[in-house]
């Protein structure tokens, strides 16, 4: 089994994956997240106008095994936030990267994306820190 | 004859420590070793190893069981038990015998384990969930926790919700003046290490503008008994954004208006009323009710409803990701065990008096108090406050304390509040004889010309009608089927079966310390001159308290190698988190503001963190080298750099893998170089007691789990006992009370307390007598056995299971200390097989799994202890070795690794006697994969219950009745 990862897509080492459209971004976490922590019970959500900095948490995810905080891929300000993730936290197990996107921002720094990885150096990154373990 | 043929027959350790010498001397044989000693020569590091230690005068020897009735006879003697109108939260109650004997005397119910296993656990859980019920349903809030250790400690949690509830903007902490004085104090202690300012206001007085106030607690009724309506003051709060908690009184929610009604934002108080001995201060199970908005804020344990791996409804604690060995040092508070035990005699007491019987008990209790207040206006000697009231009546008077000596020289303890005010506090012990009593002492000598029952006709209610409840409550067939004594004594035993203790097996939960709970320990708790003590009564009138106290803070001393103990912190988080005030106010006072920082090894125990942040300290985390050690180096290093602001180490010894780590000594002398102090935590003392000790191992402070080590047994979840001992340096800053001061035992030349960790005095002093006991018993050589014995069943187990599943860490020489890790990491790969499988799988063989996924993740933590034979032993490793068969079989490609035994495990009878059965394995083999199941079968009440289900669909109250408890309920 490995893990699904997005090719147009970037991701932080803390597993969670940013799409940029513009001075847009959306972020999630990736498919490996979620299958290391199991089904999600609560995703604890900002607000709207929150803002958010590239490595810091803005959130956590909760699993009946484990809690995770969610870092911030990239700095900005929270434009929307995934209130279906309040009824429905499961969405971020079935899809992580599509209807179970966390947050939507508007970036501050379009060059800090540049310190994220793309999908083959994920890939790899995911196949090492398994190996570890 | 010989000398010793002639000795008592009733010594004690020998039926403490379970292996005989022939099979110490056979099991240390099995590990390599020639004998017992060598095996623990080899395990202890010699730096740390203490020659012996000795108590001083009869307890060094050790009390035979019938000497130790005695002992505690005499001291019973000494406490002059009053008749008690001091009320402030402590009222007593009649304790329903059938649930005394059936519970608080029952090891069935006492020895049960925290109900992480839900499905070994259905009975006590339905418990806690009655008891959450009556919680909401009479504070009129949707969600309660079930159980914290206290009132006063209980309002410092809800504070400190209030505080994140606002995201830590707002850094005031509003207490009306008409609380209790301890949680007054309690609050003002516990603020400090949150960054709060605790302002303290007459109600009337209260002020938001500052703009500041994240909450404001009031009491109701009052801790003068007044019943104020609230309704106005919750609008204002609520308008300047202020969160408001409520203390209250179960017994008067019965009669009042509930505090959800008033629009509170969190209830907190404590069910000792309900049927729970005041005990000299508990144990008693608290309560924090609150919103479904706030329940990842809610500190404490909480039981949800769920369901099985067949869709039938199964209940287990909910959101367990909150706890404090998840969260660390993100927890928002250190609860941890409560008070299980309690809060399942109070939610019985409720089923026994259901809704109408308590409601007959509140207006009884009121009508005394009602009558004694219309009494003395007629007597005319003493003013009587105007404001309706519950239970409590104030009386102000020329001389308050003259009236207070007539009435203790009649043996009755009123509550002094000052040299004018006098309160009078009933409850359900009270008689219209009392009352009748009370006349003549306030009477001043005058003779009286009526009596409480010629007055009776005159009183009818001094509760208005605007503040009058309304609203049903406990409507739950629960609560209206199980009124006759046959009937709760079923229901009791009905949910004891479903609930595996002790009773039927070892629990060796690593780092739990899961052993013997004497019979002879547990006689004095339920004795009436122990149990009926206020906490407040005056200290001359406990001198048999007074007298076990320091025996046993001298014996702890010893044991511990410090120079005094505390015993007022009431569970192992609080006894972590007064460790940790300790040595701030030590800091503090030599002008040290500075030293906040905190280094905590990642193998410490799981509240360690939260304590510490509860502290106002910053952590520096460090690792642990590849065998499980502390790295030396980055804790060098990690001291080093903060050497400025370096606070304390959290250190526990022997280590959460299960290891006396060599370089202990240096460790603590590292720290001390660098101006911190030492916190070790107690939680493995089982593996230190006369070989060597905290103090001598160079800590400064180290609480003690009492309910691990000394005995006092885990209630299902609680009751525990935290006492901190401390070196000579720290002992001025233990902690005092605000109503009876304390502070070390032995007492201090000098003293500086940092404040209240507990609502009571000696926390729960009525469990204390169950560890002094047990130290009285064993004595200084049958203590030492005992730890050297926990760590040869360790090694012998260890040994026994080494070529089946590897062992994660060992000491210097191969051992391991008093428990063990083994790793099933391997399984997940090669079989698909998780701890969660093994635990399971474990209830089919009777058994309760150990410590799971803890320090390390996929992982089992096993610790024995020296009461467990070795003929039990032996049987849980065949279950391991049994189970491991079972995994090869997965392996090897015989199982299927999705439709195996162990992934269909626990298998109840409602799976195995249906009329399908589909699984690949035989009915049989599911249920008895063990030969000593053909003579005695455990039972799992459930299938595998679903944690995912239980925390997405939270559901924390009873819910509507089946249809056969509705016809039961229709018929009774």
């Amino acid at each position: 089994f490995s893990s699904v990862v997005l090719k147009d897509l970037k991701y932080a080492d803390s597993h969670e994956w940013v799409k940029i459209d513009g001075n847009k971004a959306t972020f999630g976490i990736t498919d490996h997240a979620q299958d290391h922590l199991g089904d999600v019970v609560y995703v604890e959500l900002p607000d709207v106008g929150h803002s958010v900095s590239q490595g810091k948490s803005f959130g956590a995810v909760e699993s009946v095994k484990a809690t995770s905080d969610i870092n911030s891929p990239v700095s900005g300000k929270v434009v929307e936030v995934n209130e279906e993730l309040t009824e429905s936290p499961g969405l971020v197990n079935s899809s992580p990267y599509e209807q179970g996107w966390i947050i939507k921002v508007e970036l501050s720094d379009a060059g800090e994306a540049e310190k994220l990885m793309d999908s083959d150096k994920y890939s790899k990154f995911c196949e090492e820190e398994d190996a570890k373990h | 004859i010989s000398v010793d043929a002639l000795k008592p027959s009733d010594t004690f350790p020998r039926r403490h420590n379970s292996a005989t010498p022939d099979e110490q001397a056979q099991m240390a044989n099995y590990c390599g070793f020639d004998n017992l000693n060598t095996l623990i020569d080899s395990t202890v590091p010699k730096s740390i190893r203490l020659d012996s230690m000795k108590f001083s005068g009869i307890f060094d020897e050790g009390l035979t069981e019938s000497q130790m009735i005695e002992h505690m006879s005499d001291l019973a003697s000494k406490n002059k038990v009053f008749k008690s109108f001091i009320g402030m939260g402590y009222y007593n109650t009649h304790v329903p015998p059938v649930i005394l004997r059936n519970i608080m005397e029952n090891p069935a119910w006492y020895t049960q384990y925290t109900p992480y296993q839900a499905e070994i656990s259905q009975g006590r859980l339905e418990s806690l969930l009655n008891y959450q019920t009556v919680i909401t349903d009479l504070t009129g809030l949707p969600m309660s926790n079930a159980s914290l250790l206290d009132e006063g400690t209980a309002a410092a949690e809800a504070m400190a919700m209030c505080n994140n509830i606002l995201k830590g903007k707002k850094k005031t902490f509003v207490i009306a003046s008409n609380c209790h004085p301890q949680t007054i104090d309690v609050c003002k202690t516990r603020a400090d290490g949150f960054d709060l300012k605790v302002v303290t206001v007459d109600i009337k007085d209260v002020d938001y503008s500052s703009g500041d106030v994240c909450g404001v607690l009031v009491q109701y009724p009052g801790t003068e008994g007044e019943v104020l309506d609230y309704g106005e003051f919750v609008k204002n709060a609520h308008a300047n954004g202020v969160k408001v908690v409520m203390a209250t009184d179960l017994l008067a929610l019965t009669m009042l208006k509930p505090p959800g009604e008033f629009g509170a934002d969190i209830v907190v108080g404590s069910g000792q009323r309900f049927g729970v001995p005041m005990g000299y201060g508990g144990p008693h199970a608290a309560f924090l009710a609150t919103s479904q908005e706030y329940k990842r804020m809610m500190p404490g344990r909480i039981i949800g409803v769920s369901v099985d791996s067949s869709g039938k409804q199964a209940l287990r604690m909910a959101m367990q990701t909150r706890e404090q060995h998840i969260r660390r040092d993100k927890a928002t508070s250190n609860i941890c065990t409560a008070q299980a035990l309690l809060a399942n005699m109070t939610a019985m007491y409720a089923v026994y008096h259901g809704p109408e019987g308590l409601k007959s008990i509140a207006q009884r209790v009121h009508g005394l108090a009602g009558v004694f207040a219309l009494g003395l206006k007629k007597l005319g000697t003493a003013q009587v406050q105007d404001l309706p009231f519950f239970d409590t009546v104030k009386v102000t008077c020329s001389d308050a304390t003259a009236i207070f000596d007539v009435a203790a020289k009649k043996e009755i303890n009123l509550r002094l509040v000052d040299s004018n005010t006098i309160t009078v506090a009933f409850d359900e012990t009270t008689t219209l004889d009392d009352v009748d009593k009370l006349f003549e002492v306030f009477a001043s000598g005058k003779p009286v010309q009526f009596t409480a029952e010629s007055l009776a006709p005159e009183f009818n209610n001094a509760i208005p009608s605007s503040l009058t409840r309304e609203s049903p409550y406990l409507t739950h067939p629960i609560f209206n089927m199980y009124h006759t004594e046959h009937e709760l004594l079923r229901y009791i035993h009905k949910l004891q079966n479903k609930d595996l203790s002790l009773c039927h097996s070892m629990i060796p939960l690593g780092s739990c310390t899961m052993k013997l709970n004497a019979t002879t320990e547990m006689m004095p708790v339920t004795w009436p001159s122990f149990t009926n003590m206020h906490p407040f009564a005056p200290v001359e009138q406990a001198q048999g308290y007074q007298e076990m106290f320091t025996n046993l803070g001298e014996l702890l001393c010893t044991i511990t190698g410090f120079d005094s103990f505390s015993l007022q912190p009431n569970a192992g988080a609080a006894g972590e988190y007064a460790g940790l005030m300790v040595i701030r106010a030590y800091h503090m006072s030599r002008g040290d503001h500075h030293r906040n920082v905190c280094i905590i090894p990642v193998s410490a125990h799981g509240t360690n963190p939260a304590s510490a942040a509860m502290c106002g300290m910053k952590i520096v985390a460090v690792g642990t080298d590849a065998k499980g050690n502390i790295n030396i180096e980055e804790l060098r290093n990690a001291a080093e750099a903060n050497k400025d602001n370096l606070a304390a180490l959290m250190v526990t010894y022997p280590s959460t893998h299960g290891v006396y780590e060599e370089g202990i000594d240096e460790i603590c002398n590292i720290i001390h170089e660098n101006g911190g102090q030492v916190y070790m935590d107690g939680a493995n003392m089982n593996a230190q007691v006369g070989l060597t000790s905290p103090g001598f191992i160079g800590a400064d402070v180290c609480h003690l789990n009492l309910h691990k080590t000394f005995c006092i047994p885990h209630g299902g979840g609680g009751p525990g006992m935290g006492p901190i001992g401390v070196k000579q340096h720290l002992a001025p800053f233990l902690p005092s009370h605000p109503v009876i001061p304390t502070g070390g035992i032995p007492e201090p030349e000098q003293t500086s307390p940092l404040g209240t960790i507990s609502a009571a005095p000696w926390g729960s002093a009525l469990i204390l007598p169950i560890s002094y006991t047990y130290i009285a018993m064993m004595g200084s050589g049958g203590l030492t056995d005992a730890s050297k014995i926990a760590i040869l069943n360790a090694n012998y187990m260890a040994k026994r299971l080494e070529s089946h599943y590897p062992v994660l860490f060992r000491g210097v020489n191969g051992t391991v200390a008093h428990e063990f890790i083994i790793d099933l990491r391997g399984f997940k790969n090669t079989a698909g097989i998780e701890p969660e499988d093994v635990a399971k799988r474990l209830m089919d063989y009777g058994f309760h799994g150990p410590t799971m996924s803890w320090p390390v993740p996929g992982t089992l933590m096993i610790e024995p202890t020296e009461s467990e034979s070795k003929a039990e032993l032996d049987r849980f490793c065949d279950a391991l070795i049994s189970i491991r068969e079972e995994i090869s079989q997965i392996e090897k490609g015989n199982a299927d690794p999705n439709n195996n035994v162990l992934k269909g495990a626990p298998h109840p009878p409602s799976l195995l006697m249906a009329d399908t059965w589909k699984k690949p394995y035989s009915r049989e083999y599911a249920a008895f994969p063990a030969p000593w199941l053909r003579s005695s079968k455990f039972w799992p009440t459930t299938g595998r219950v679903d944690n995912v289900y239980g925390d997405r669909n939270l559901v924390c109250t009873l819910q509507p009745a089946n249809e056969e408890q509705a016809a039961a309920a229709v018929s009774a």
